[in-house]
């Protein structure tokens, strides 16, 4: 092999200052300054990097952070009452006043409005939030024992997803109302709760009830994937609990696709709630959901029509958003590890 | 009473799977099909044998993270084969080959290290704790500092030595280490060596080294044993098993393995075997080795050898060695 | 008399999120016909990438920054002088394109990975075949098909044409890929880690194998490993990489039995001989490099037992003894002759 050097090389050699110390021994500290180590990035730190770079989806999430505070605050700031009916003003439009105008009886849209909102994101993250905490745990625990535990509860759960949800969502929100609003009599605890009205905790019931399915067989994927990992093999070997091993190693691990699931539930639910609230089987009167300002609404649909178009809009900006951070948690999360 | 820390006898392990959704008889997979062997305290085991022969499998299924199918593991006198096994785990542990597989990714070093701790009572408060992951990370060469950090922030070598601290953890007495270097860069396995050896002197540990490597076996073994197919062909001391092999894998093996020197490599007597592995699903009748043997006869195919003392305690199961 | 293959301030970086990194980083050789050169280097060292460079296989975020790769009188990457315009790659794409496979082949380390599972083998060779050889006919590509088979030592050809990657053990993949390699009668042959997956026993027949062929075919081989015992075997020269850079190189005998980089001779002196009772062994101490925080001066420094002052800042020049070059500080001619 031949070879010589190369003659950039050594020019660039001769430029190099060579003093009488240059050819002494390096001691331990001057190496040391090598090797500074990077700033460690955990898992969520990356991907929060990942989600700004999806501008749609951090558009969205400030949207959502500005529409949740603001539906927390401005009724507060209003002088006007959600329930409170003005007689004469009925029906105006825009104005200083009543910024998005009164309704039919009188009452402040704009605060109507915020109320609804209120009532919509409420349901939707408590929905969302009971859907997670079932789903987890009958996911994994299927997930985990596996075998004909996981066959059983793997068709229940095909079962249920065979049900059309929605029918039965309307149909057990009719028969839940009486015994809801005798339990609600009966207990002074519960009575705080009638002031959604037994139909809206009804829905509520129901969606926990029936909801979860999604969750679980994700939640399940993830567990029957991440139990073949090395590490639950090297925590068994510890001697750590089935128990252990679930909520320590395997629900952390899975927590990019619940979190991204969650997020997608949350608008099922509120479209779900909207719904039944503008079929009137939702919130009681007077209290005002974005389902229910619709189909308020409707009525005047020819004369005043932004009176439908508002709640309308605010809807599907919230469902919007939602799935749009949904989707850009979704690849944020998504555990691409390059080394 | 005997210094063995550990005894098997007649361990087998084997996998039944069904051959498909039709076939009624379930196919076999004698990963473990009979091994005896025993471990004096304070000593070394090395397992060798290439892929399929079952090393992985019988180490696991001592630790019982594989139930036996049959055969007994004594431990410390005591028949451990059958009884509940968590006490054990803190006297038996076990170190994983892959380092970036066997730390959980979302957890810092401090609860990786730290969760032998807490799953058997070893430390009473958070300081306690923190004071024994910090002496366990400089036992292997890391500093407290890096205790709050995440598995993907380290090397291959240094999160060995991760998997290493959270077995030593639980303060064990044996340590069966699978494949531990395989991974690794050469220029780190050999720190990651020293520090067993290191480990095993001041600990008075006893391990069980597996690994595929006859090289490195060697360095750190005090006894050898050869696996082919779920069966040990051939176990000796370490120094005899390089400079009388009997068995004709085990001659095979230590010739294949490639010598870092050119006027040596290329002057020796190579014996290249012909032919692939045999499934453990399909053993060959007789001598299970007999399909690649350059020196098979009849005899192999009808009788399988046994294990048999040669003299001195070198034990070698073949009908001509 | 000119090499087959010359390499000459070759230089591949790959632009991450988190900076360039550095993976191969000027690094010069030569290859002579019929010759077999060993590239050691372990996982960092910039050995695969080198060789990927060689056969265009850098995707983005990789590139060849700089330097030159002629292969058997053919420039394969941009003259320096010349933009890289769309028009010259492009050039330049189809000039590689119809060397790959032709007159340069490579296997890869993982043969379960490097073929395709749901295509019959004979397939995967014959596409080899017809991509250089358009005008044969079919029946010559299912002739030389077999041919290659036998080469390779792989009994009943016929039956094994037919059959799909999954029906074939580690080692007769591997047979395999060289067989898809040797196809179009390469003159040089890349073996990227062949061995590197397979058992010991089999990695001894693969290697008798390459030896075996390139004595019959007359092709000059390189062969990347991290074992520096399968180059002692088979290579005539050696080149040792080292973050990037080549520390050493030389004929096999010169580089083993007179090495003197201490990389080198670090490695060398951790790995356990079979003949000698090594009581205790020498690592080589400290981490790999991170190639994102490459050192101003040798890659080597903090690890290097003999570092000097001048080690820490300055890249060390190549020095040259006939064909046994090494990149060392401790061996340039000022350096005071005490030590």
């Amino acid at each position: 092999m031949n070879g010589q050097l190369d003659d950039e090389l050594k020019y660039r050699t001769d430029e190099i200052e060579i003093t009488e110390t240059s050819f002494n021994l390096a001691t331990a500290a001057e190496k040391t300054f090598l090797s500074f180590e990077r700033e460690p990035q955990t898992y969520w730190k990356h991907a929060w990097k990942s989600l700004k770079k999806n501008k749609f989806a951090l558009i969205s999430l400030f949207i959502l952070i500005f529409i949740i505070l603001l539906c927390i605050i401005a009724p507060e700031l209003s002088r006007y009452k959600y329930d409170e009916m003005l007689r004469g003003q009925e029906n105006q439009s825009f104005s200083w006043n009543h910024w998005l105008g009164t309704d039919n009886l009188g009452r402040d849209l704009f605060v109507r409005i915020m109320i609804g909102t209120r009532i919509s994101l409420l349901v939707g993250i408590l929905a969302a939030g009971a859907i997670v905490i079932i789903g987890i745990l009958y996911g994994a625990i299927s997930g985990f024992i596996g075998g004909w535990v996981d066959n059983v509860m793997m068709r229940i759960v095909d079962i249920i997803y065979a049900i059309p949800t929605l029918l039965i969502v309307i149909l057990l929100s009719v028969i839940l109302k009486e015994p809801l609003t005798r339990a609600f009599d009966e207990s002074a605890f519960l009575k705080q709760l009638s002031i959604f009205g037994p139909g809206l905790i009804s829905i509520f019931i129901v969606m926990a009830a029936l909801y979860w399915v999604d969750m679980a067989r994700i939640v399940r994927g993830q567990v029957l994937s991440l139990k073949q990992q090395e590490y639950v093999t090297a925590a068994r070997a510890l001697g750590a609990s089935n128990w252990r091993i679930i909520t320590s190693h395997l629900i952390p691990n899975a927590m990019g696709p619940i979190i991204v699931t969650a997020t997608f539930k949350i608008p099922t639910a509120i479209y779900v709630e909207s719904f039944l609230s503008y079929l009137g089987l939702g919130v009681d009167v007077p209290m005002p959901s974005l389902g229910s300002l619709t189909s308020e609404a409707l009525g005047g649909i020819y004369s005043y029509p932004e009176k439908l178009i508002l709640p309308a809009v605010m809807i599907s900006i919230i469902i919007l958003c939602f799935n749009l951070l949904g989707d850009g948690l979704r690849d944020a999360l998504d555990p691409r590890i390059k080394k | 009473m005997n210094n063995n820390i550990i005894e098997i006898q007649d361990l087998k392990k084997y996998f039944y799977m069904k051959k498909s959704f039709l076939s009624k008889e379930p196919v076999i997979l004698k990963a473990v099909d009979g091994v005896s062997l025993s471990i004096v305290r304070g000593k070394t085991l090395g397992l060798v044998g290439e892929s399929g022969c079952g090393k992985t499998t019988l180490g696991r299924t001592i630790i019982r993270l594989y139930e036996p199918t049959s055969g007994r593991i004594i431990f410390n006198g005591e028949d451990v084969t059958t009884v509940p096994f968590k006490p054990f785990r803190q006297k038996m542990q076990y170190i994983f080959q892959d380092p970036y597989a066997s730390l959980d990714p979302r957890k810092t070093i401090s609860d990786i290290v730290g969760e032998a701790l807490d799953i058997h009572n070893m430390v009473q408060g958070k300081k306690d704790r923190a004071e024994r992951i910090k002496e366990l990370l400089k036992t292997v060469g890391l500093s407290s500092e890096h205790a709050s950090r995440y598995p993907h922030e380290f090397s291959g070598g240094q999160r060995q030595r991760i998997g290493i601290a959270r077995s030593l953890a639980v303060e064990p007495e044996f340590l069966i280490c699978d494949e531990p270097i395989s991974a690794l860069d050469v220029s780190i396995q050999a720190q990651i060596i020293n520090m067993l050896v290191d480990m095993q002197a001041s600990k008075n540990l006893t391990y069980l080294f597996i690994a595929h490597d006859l090289a490195v076996v060697k360095h750190i073994s005090d006894f050898i044993g050869v696996m082919y197919l779920g069966k040990i062909i051939e176990y000796s001391a370490s120094n005899e098993l390089y400079s009388k092999p009997l068995h004709p894998y085990t001659k095979a093996l230590i010739s294949s393995i490639p010598v870092p020197d050119p006027s040596l490599s290329r002057n020796r007597n190579r014996i290249i075997l012909q032919g692939d592995v045999p499934s453990p699903v399909n053993l060959p009748s007789g001598c299970r080795f007999r399909t690649r043997c350059p020196i098979a006869q009849t005899i192999c195919a009808e009788q399988e050898p046994p294990l048999i003392d040669m003299g001195g305690g070198h034990l070698c199961a073949c009908h001509f060695a | 008399m000119s090499a087959l293959l010359e390499v000459k301030n070759l230089k591949v970086s790959f632009f991450t999120p988190a900076g360039e990194v550095k993976a191969v980083n000027d690094i010069t050789y030569s290859l002579e016909k019929g010759k077999v050169l060993g590239i050691v280097g372990e996982s960092g060292s910039g050995k695969s990438v080198s060789s990927f460079a060689l056969m265009g296989l850098i995707d983005p975020p990789g590139r060849i920054v700089g330097g030159s790769i002629t292969f058997d009188g053919n420039l394969l990457t941009l003259p320096e002088d010349q933009k890289p315009t769309r028009k010259a790659l492009r050039t330049s794409e189809e000039a590689q394109r119809s060397m790959r496979g032709n007159d340069m082949a490579m296997i890869f380390q993982d043969p379960m990975t490097s073929l395709n599972p749901v295509i019959q083998v004979g397939k995967q060779i014959a596409e080899t075949i017809r991509l250089h050889n358009s005008q044969l006919s079919k029946e010559e590509i299912y002739q030389r098909s077999l041919e290659l088979l036998t080469l390779v030592g792989i009994p009943g050809p016929k039956k094994r044409l037919k059959q799909y990657p999954f029906e074939f053990s580690g080692g007769m993949r591997q047979r395999v890929m060289i067989a898809i390699a040797l196809a179009n009668n390469p003159k040089l042959l890349i073996a990227d880690e062949p061995t590197t997956a397979l058992d010991v026993t089999i990695q001894a027949q693969i290697l008798e194998l390459i030896k075996e062929l390139k004595d019959k075919i007359g092709m000059s081989v390189i062969l990347i490993t991290h074992d520096l015992g399968i180059v002692a075997d088979i290579a005539d020269d050696v080149a040792v990489m080292y973050g990037g850079k080549i520390v050493e190189t030389g004929s096999s005998e010169e580089v083993f039995h007179h090495a003197k980089h201490p990389y080198t001779l670090g490695l060398m002196d951790s790995l356990c001989n079979l003949d000698d009772a090594c009581t205790r062994l020498t690592p080589i101490e400290g981490q790999p490099i991170d190639l994102l925080n490459i050192p101003a001066g040798c890659m080597f420094a903090e690890r290097c037992n003999f570092c000097m002052k001048i080690c820490i800042n300055e890249i060390p020049p190549t020095v040259v003894d006939g064909t046994h070059q090494t990149a060392c500080w401790l061996l340039d001619e000022r350096r005071p002759a005490t030590i």
